[in-house]
């Protein structure tokens, strides 16, 4: 079998370089064309520096490859791939540690996560990565031989951050596609979908979350009040599919608009008319809860008696609402530190097995950050490209509808009340 | 004599979900297994004259029945004047790793030398890594890892090709590759990604492509015997090209094994 005939030198001033190195019967097996064609797609550059090829069938051959990329991150990314064809980083090693110099900041040079499981090599011992979410640095306890997946800011002065990439493992995804529902995912969003289907898969699959008892997200948006999707809602969330909500100061505010006022954004919801002076009823709304004290004291005080928050209040579904800056009001409950709204997001998502996202994209992307790999996601959305933007987050376990939110839960409300 | 070791499904069933037949929802019917498996035991022995050792079935561990995956098993301790060997699995689930000192104490108090890989590979044995003549065929991707190729042919003085699994329906490589002799290999082509189909064409001579529907039946999971095919139902249109091999279809219902992601192969151990 002849060498690849291209060889491409890396080697130029300001290109990350990498050795990794093939061992076994990559020759008849074709992992070398392989690994060499994953450089390539990747507009990676290699070089073969050194092979020696087995002289009888049964004798191992070696090479070692030169890698060169524009990035460190696309050097990760390749890096990550050929492991999974048996190229290996030369050096094996301890992952390198470096104490934080300052407060709320890694070190230079920090490893930057993914969402999928990671390994990380102590003294020779592989350590599984705690809290796994993707963009963020490891912590290492060497102490307590304990790795922790950590955002910047919560970085103190003194912990041991892991720098570089050596000693750290990436545990490539297995494509779980269990039933149905996963025949559906991983392929591309797109409208030409059997939708009916889809939904049934859905239901199926929270049906199942419900009686195993696993914990489901929903992130939602305004959009489903406006479509008139409330009541789904509701009885998703009474009825025990909802174990934790996440949205917004929006998703609230018209669910309360919509309660108090039978409109959204002014819009009656029964018949679709315009009802005069109806811009002002979300505002309404807001200030009736703020002088209330907030949610949970306007359900108490039989102020508030319906609707989606009602809900989650009367059903002890806890929610967290994150705020941004063009919140009106906001709602009391609504937490306005960005910081501590995704901190405060990342408890309540632990152990999270399957996240229903529907028309959201601001509070969807900010779930998906944080939710590992492992998380199944099903995504739901009348924009295809707002779709594809939150699916493309690589993970192997995202179900992408294109939908009308109001439809899609009104039909997933329907699967769920038959049979 | 064609030798397997299997293990009575006493406390087999659904007890978690690691591949995508598994489903907690759709239990396995005890009884019926029970049947199943005592019929699969008939057939190899009474029926097709194989001679089977069985295991000891240990109370939570439902998968142990799946004897495939207990390791790599190389030469007989009783006829074979060289070493026999069993390296052993790494699983990859925490779900299966319990079953591992069971596997190596039988081997060992069997005459055989228990070779471990090294650490942080996973490796899943005969589930994984068929024989056909002096080659080793090895799957990767979903299951085993290929640094375990590379350790398989170093302690088993083999050449080792290694083929990613591209489907996870088919997620270890017994789910769709078969070797019935020396040439010749039962196959499903969408199983496996473009190199290794070409691995494949370049390297067996005789390639026999499965149907979809018989693949999604696990025909590929098929136990081999002198002029016999062992297999699930539902394969009836592998008895052709079997036929013309020289080969004989026998079936067996193993529908309580299937919605644990097993079938016929997967129940026995070559030994």
């Amino acid at each position: 079998m002849p060498v690849p005939p291209i060889l491409v030198a890396p080697g130029r001033v300001g290109m990350i370089e990498e050795r990794v190195e093939l061992r076994g019967h990559f020759i008849d097996s074709l992992l070398l064309p392989k690994v060499l064609d994953q450089v390539l797609a990747r507009g990676a550059k290699f070089e073969i520096e050194d092979i020696q090829i087995g002289t009888r069938r049964s004798d191992p051959s070696h090479a070692c490859i030169r890698l060169g990329t524009e990035s460190r991150s696309a050097m990760e990314e390749l890096l990550a791939t050929l492991k999974v064809h048996g190229a290996e980083v030369v050096e094996r090693e301890d992952a390198r540690l470096e104490p934080a110099d300052i407060e709320g900041a890694f070190p230079e040079g920090f490893y930057a996560t993914t969402n999928l499981r990671t390994l990380v090599r102590l003294q020779g011992e592989w350590l599984e990565v705690a809290n796994q979410e993707m963009d963020r640095g490891i912590v290492v306890d060497t102490a307590k031989k304990q790795a922790v997946c950590t955002p910047m800011h919560r970085i103190h002065k003194g912990d041991m951050v892991v720098v570089g990439h050596r000693g750290v493992r990436i545990i490539p995804p297995e494509r779980q596609a269990r039933g149905e529902l996963f025949k559906f995912m991983g392929s591309d969003v797109s409208p030409e979908k059997p939708k009916l289907a889809q939904v049934r898969e859905v239901a199926r699959e929270l049906k199942q979350c419900r009686r195993e008892k696993r914990k489901t997200l929903f992130v939602g948006g305004p959009a489903i009040v406006h479509t008139g999707a409330a009541e789904s809602l509701t009885y998703l969330i009474s009825e025990g599919y909802v174990s934790v909500l996440l949205a917004g100061n929006g998703l609230a505010a018209h669910d309360i608009e919509n309660s108090l006022y039978g409109t959204s954004l002014g819009v009656r919801l029964k018949d679709g008319t315009l009802v005069p002076g109806g811009h002002r009823n979300h505002l309404r709304a807001i200030n009736t809860i703020r002088r209330a004290g907030g949610i949970k004291a306007a359900v108490e005080s039989g102020l508030l008696t319906s609707g989606i928050m009602h809900a989650c209040i009367t059903k002890n579904v806890p929610f967290v609402l994150a705020g941004s800056i063009r919140d009106d009001g906001p709602l009391p409950e609504v937490i306005t530190d960005v910081v501590v709204a995704a901190d405060t997001m990342r408890e309540y998502v632990r152990g999270a097995y399957l996240a229903l996202v529907v028309a959201s994209t601001l509070h969807a992307v900010a779930v998906g950050n944080i939710l590992p790999a492992e998380t199944r996601m099903v995504v739901v959305d009348i924009n295809q490209s707002a779709l594809t933007k939150l699916m493309d987050r690589g993970s192997f376990q995202t179900m992408g509808i294109v939908s009308d939110a109001g439809l899609f839960l009104k039909e997933l409300v329907e699967a769920l009340q038959q049979d | 004599m064609d030798k397997f070791l299997m293990c009575p499904p006493d406390y087999f069933g659904i007890e978690y979900e690691i591949n995508p037949w598994m489903r907690l929802s759709n239990q396995a019917d005890l009884t019926l297994a029970r049947k199943q498996w005592q019929e699969l035991y008939r057939v190899l022995t009474t029926e097709l004259g194989a001679s089977v050792e069985l295991l000891k079935p240990v109370k939570g561990l439902p998968d142990l029945v799946f004897t495939a995956n207990a390791g790599y098993v190389q030469g007989d301790p009783v006829s074979s004047t060289g070493q026999a060997l069993f390296v052993s699995s790494s699983f990859k689930h925490k779900e299966r790793q319990g079953e591992t000192p069971f596997f190596d104490a039988w081997f060992q108090s069997h005459g055989y030398q228990v070779r471990k890989l090294g650490p942080d590979c996973i490796f899943e044995g005969a589930g994984d890594a068929l024989p056909l003549g002096e080659t080793i065929f090895a799957g990767y991707r979903h299951r085993s890892e290929i640094c375990s190729h590379q350790e398989l042919g170093d302690i088993t003085g083999r050449r080792v090709l290694s083929l990613e699994l591209a489907d996870p329906r088919f997620y270890h490589l017994d789910t769709c590759f078969c070797p019935l002799d020396d040439k010749t290999a039962l196959y499903f082509p969408p199983a496996f990604d473009t190199y290794a189909r070409k691995v494949l064409s370049e390297s067996v001579p005789d390639l026999v492509a499965v149907s979809e529907p018989s693949a999604h039946r696990f025909a590929c999971n098929a136990v081999v015997l002198p002029g016999n095919v062992v297999t699930n139902t539902g394969c009836a249109d592998l008895a052709k090209p079997l036929a013309e091999r020289g080969y004989n279809l026998r079936m067996v219902e193993l529908s309580e094994f299937m919605k644990s992601g097993g079938s016929a192969k997967c129940l026995t151990l070559r030994l």
